[in-house]
């Protein structure tokens, strides 16, 4: 178990374009990950007010979603998304470091389903929600 | 009886609409970023996500990363609904975005929400996508988004999202 909690983690810090975004694994295991991504200008999707891009945000849900699939008990291997969808309940702060926190909630032999939640440094207030189905690799 | 405006030369018009996709596409950090490229045939734009090994998710299919084709979606739909917001004005002259800096052009439009369904694997190609905007309001919009890769036929992703649109402009 915590050697498949590694691997997931491993992976996950591997990604190319999770790298090339700047997403920093906090916590995984049990079906549950938590993903930083720092502010950086590159990100920008509003050049007038320097907010994120909203499709920066999607990555940062997308990957922080997946790892917690990689990282549930009763999965045997990889995942890939089935659908996502964001809601984005507010602008981020530009300069503030993104965080998204992932769960996965059910999951059956073929399907998991997963909520997220990002978060700057207002936890009050989250700057957008997800939810998504995932693939399983069901434990033979 | 008025007199119809003798038309403008093709090319005057192809550079002016050209100058204004370039300022808008040009604008966006994170559109850069990513390499995304927009091509125009008359008011209609598609997408282009050049493949380059940074956009991978998984390494060992290799398989583009689900967000890099959330990202592409997004900014397809919120490019083509900027567009189309802007056209008629770019048109009648009333708008000139030629070499216009980032921080004066437009408001862009706000997601709200946005909804992706990978259909297929996204390979390690280039993507190309299009937006259909099925709802335009004075406040809200909708579109519609697809992506494909080699064949137009087998979408590899799609998207919905809706927008709430920028105040009016003086």
């Amino acid at each position: 178990m915590v050697d498949k909690t590694k691997f997931a983690r491993q992976f996950i810090e591997a990604l190319p374009h999770s790298v090339m975004l700047g997403m920093e694994m906090q916590e995984i295991g049990d079906g549950v990950a938590t993903i930083n991504m720092p502010y950086k200008d590159e990100l920008i999707g509003d050049p007038v007010t320097g907010v994120i891009h909203g499709g920066a945000v999607s990555a940062l849900m997308d990957t922080c979603c997946g790892a917690a699939v990689m990282c549930h008990p009763e999965n045997a291997g990889g995942t890939a998304t089935i659908d996502l969808r964001i809601d984005y309940m507010r602008a981020a702060t530009p300069g503030q470091t993104i965080t998204a926190v992932a769960t996965c909630y059910h999951v059956t032999r073929s399907v998991a389903f997963v909520r997220a939640v990002a978060l700057d440094e207002d936890t009050e207030r989250p700057v957008a929600t997800a939810t998504g189905a995932f693939t399983m690799e069901a434990r033979k | 009886m008025s007199v119809r405006k003798r038309p403008e030369p093709v090319q005057v018009i192809k550079q002016r609409r050209d100058a204004a996709l370039k300022a808008l596409a040009g604008a966006v950090p994170y559109i850069r970023f990513l390499g995304i490229e927009f091509e125009r045939r008359g008011d209609e734009l598609t997408g282009i996500l050049p493949f380059r090994d940074v956009l991978i998710g998984n390494p060992l299919l290799p398989a583009l990363h689900g967000g890099a084709t959330a990202a592409f979606l997004e900014v397809t739909a919120v490019m083509t609904l900027n567009w189309s917001y802007l056209w008629d004005d770019l048109e009648a002259g009333k708008l000139d975005l030629e070499g216009r800096a980032p921080a004066d052009l437009p408001r862009l439009p706000k997601t709200v929400d946005f909804t992706v369904d990978y259909l297929r694997t996204g390979l390690p190609r280039d993507a190309y996508a299009r937006a259909r905007i099925t709802r335009a309001g004075r406040r809200y919009a909708s579109v519609q988004v697809e992506a494909w890769q080699d064949n137009k036929d087998r979408l590899y992703a799609q998207a919905m999202g809706h927008f709430v649109m920028p105040a009016p402009r003086d």
